[in-house]
């Protein structure tokens, strides 16, 4: 009954099971989860393994700003989206990229040490690309949940110890 | 007079959990699977119904059975879910948890003296309720070597035959073990030839891992003899709003609704406007959860395999029953929680029938899991 969807499944919700983990809670032995592992990082599906970080908790001076900017941009018969998309992608500040559909065509994530620095990066690198005609960038003030989890949920263990 | 308890509660031992809580309670950073609830809090949507209903000001009194826009809801439910057709108007009560609903039943269909056969190990309250009602238990012993299921042979070893009503809860606590439909076949062909009646608690019926639950009340003959208890607080996880309803025959419903109305009035009235929205919105929680605790099942009984702990597969609720590898079930859970901070139940606490084994829940994030199994494994090695 298990299936390589079911190790995805288990993954998302915590990257850091071991294979060891992964057997015991599914029907593969362990080298059976090594090699789906393997497959699935060779095949693309699985892109990579990241901390969901809660950088407000981070009580030095580390603090990073992020911002989210709308795009807007006009097509002509030689460039189309994907064109646009492989510009801006290849920039390491921009965490997130995605087309949508609405009053706006991209959606993307700019991380920066400053505010300063998340300003330029959209003026001095975003803005001149000859096929956006508009940005609007806003930036996060505080993030409550990230990539499913919730930053201060009061689901504390509130349950007696023992209970029949 | 004075205020002495009275014989009947005199009668009643207090909960052999009891004296473990309280061993727990005393000590920090304990890894507790001991517990009989969910790990999850209700679903939000339902939490949200909750309040909203209080800032609309719904806080009266209800129908004595519950909300009709309830029992709706749930006689569909369980129509879909587990083939149970009930009339919402006529042949279902809303409890304050499925509890009530037992002691509703023993109460109202049962006389004093008659005998209530009560299939073993079993929740807690199944015992004491019956000697609150003046009636008789005929202890029927489930056996490992059985899966812990229900058969011909323990029902006839235990004198069953002469009982006047049988109660049983599968998917079961404490074992984790189901029965099939199959399996429940040859106990209601029992119960149809001794003429008992059933009380078949259903609570954990939307927690199987291994195949669909089957309600004894689908099978031949046995609509009539069966009251099946079920409610929001295993498979919703709404332990906390205490609600529970009970469906049978009209007759048995008005008799039971005729102790609820003087002594409940009605259920929780948050607690129905969150049943409603529970049932309207929050399946996939209830799915989401149920698949997380079946890989918590398999992690459990894959760990105790290589701890070379004795565990037949549990495939429902959640909980796990390895057997104890020392004599004394509740010397074990005692020096487990004092050496490595682990909390599990003897199999005692419920009744004769779980002597020797241990109840382990797993309604525990994996992470303390893993940690509780690691400090299981080194005790035991």
């Amino acid at each position: 009954m298990s299936s390589p969807r079911e190790i995805l499944d288990l993954l998302e919700e915590n990257a850091r099971y071991t294979a060891e983990d992964l057997a015991h809670m599914t029907e593969f032995t362990e080298s059976e989860v090594e090699d789906i592992l393997a497959e699935l990082e060779e095949s693309g599906v699985i892109r990579g393994y990241q901390a969901v970080v809660n950088w407000d908790a981070l009580e030095t001076d580390g603090e990073r700003v992020r911002a989210t900017v709308e795009l807007n941009v006009a097509l002509d018969r030689e460039t189309n989206y994907g064109d646009i998309a492989d510009r801006i992608a290849k920039f390491p500040e921009v965490t997130s990229l995605r087309l949508v559909s609405g009053d706006y065509d991209f959606d993307l994530t700019v991380e920066g040490d400053s505010m300063r620095e998340v300003s330029h990066f959209i003026s001095d690198k975003i803005a001149p690309i000859p096929e956006i005609t508009q940005t609007v960038t806003h930036y996060i003030m505080e993030s409550y949940k990230e990539q499913g989890m919730e930053f201060d949920d009061h689901d504390d263990d509130d349950r007696l110890s023992v209970s029949p | 007079m004075t205020l002495e308890p009275a014989d009947r509660v005199d009668a009643v031992p207090p909960s052999g959990i009891r004296r473990f809580f309280e061993l727990a309670e005393e000590m920090d950073d304990i890894i507790s699977l001991g517990v009989g609830e969910p790990d999850f809090s209700a679903p939000w949507a339902a939490r949200e119904a909750a309040i909203t209903s209080l800032e609309r000001g719904q806080t009266s009194y209800t129908a004595n059975k519950g909300k009709r826009e309830l029992r709706e809801r749930i006689s569909r439910y369980e129509s879909a879910q587990h083939d149970l057709d009930y009339d919402p108007d006529n042949e279902m009560v809303v409890t304050a948890g499925a509890s009530e609903g037992l002691d509703l039943a023993f109460r109202a269909l049962l006389n004093p003296g008659d005998k209530l056969a009560v299939a073993q190990p079993c929740y807690v309250s199944y015992v004491p309720g019956a000697t609150f009602a003046s009636v008789d238990v005929v202890d029927v012993p489930t056996r490992v070597e059985d899966e812990f299921k229900l058969t011909r042979d323990v029902l006839e070893a235990s004198g069953a035959a002469e009982a006047d009503a049988l109660v049983y809860c599968y998917p079961n606590n404490p074992t984790g073990a189901t029965m099939t439909g199959e399996e429940l076949r040859e106990v209601a062909a029992f119960c149809r030839e001794h003429d008992l009646a059933v009380f078949a608690d259903e609570i954990y019926a939307d927690l199987t891992y291994e195949h669909e639950h089957t309600s004894i009340a689908t099978l031949p003959g046995m609509r009539e003899r069966t009251v099946v208890f079920n409610g929001f607080s295993k498979a919703f996880a709404m332990t906390g709003f205490r609600l529970g309803y009970a469906m049978g025959p009209e007759d048995a419903i008005t008799a039971m609704n005729r102790i609820h109305q003087y002594t409940m009035l009605s259920a929780p009235t948050t607690a129905q406007y969150a049943a409603i929205e529970a049932l309207d919105n929050c399946l996939d929680e209830v799915q989401e959860m149920t698949a997380q605790y079946d890989r918590r099942r398999n992690y459990v009984l894959s760990r105790f395999e290589d701890m070379g702990l004795s565990c037949f597969p549990a495939s429902g609720a959640f909980y796990a029953f390895p057997e104890c590898p020392w004599d004394d079930a509740g010397e074990f859970a005692e020096a487990l929680l004092q050496e490595e901070k682990v909390a599990v139940v003897p199999g005692t606490a419920f009744g004769e029938g779980g002597a020797g084994h241990l109840r382990v829940s797993y309604a525990t994030g994996l992470d303390d899991l893993k940690t509780a199994m690691n400090r299981i494994e080194s005790f035991v090695s």
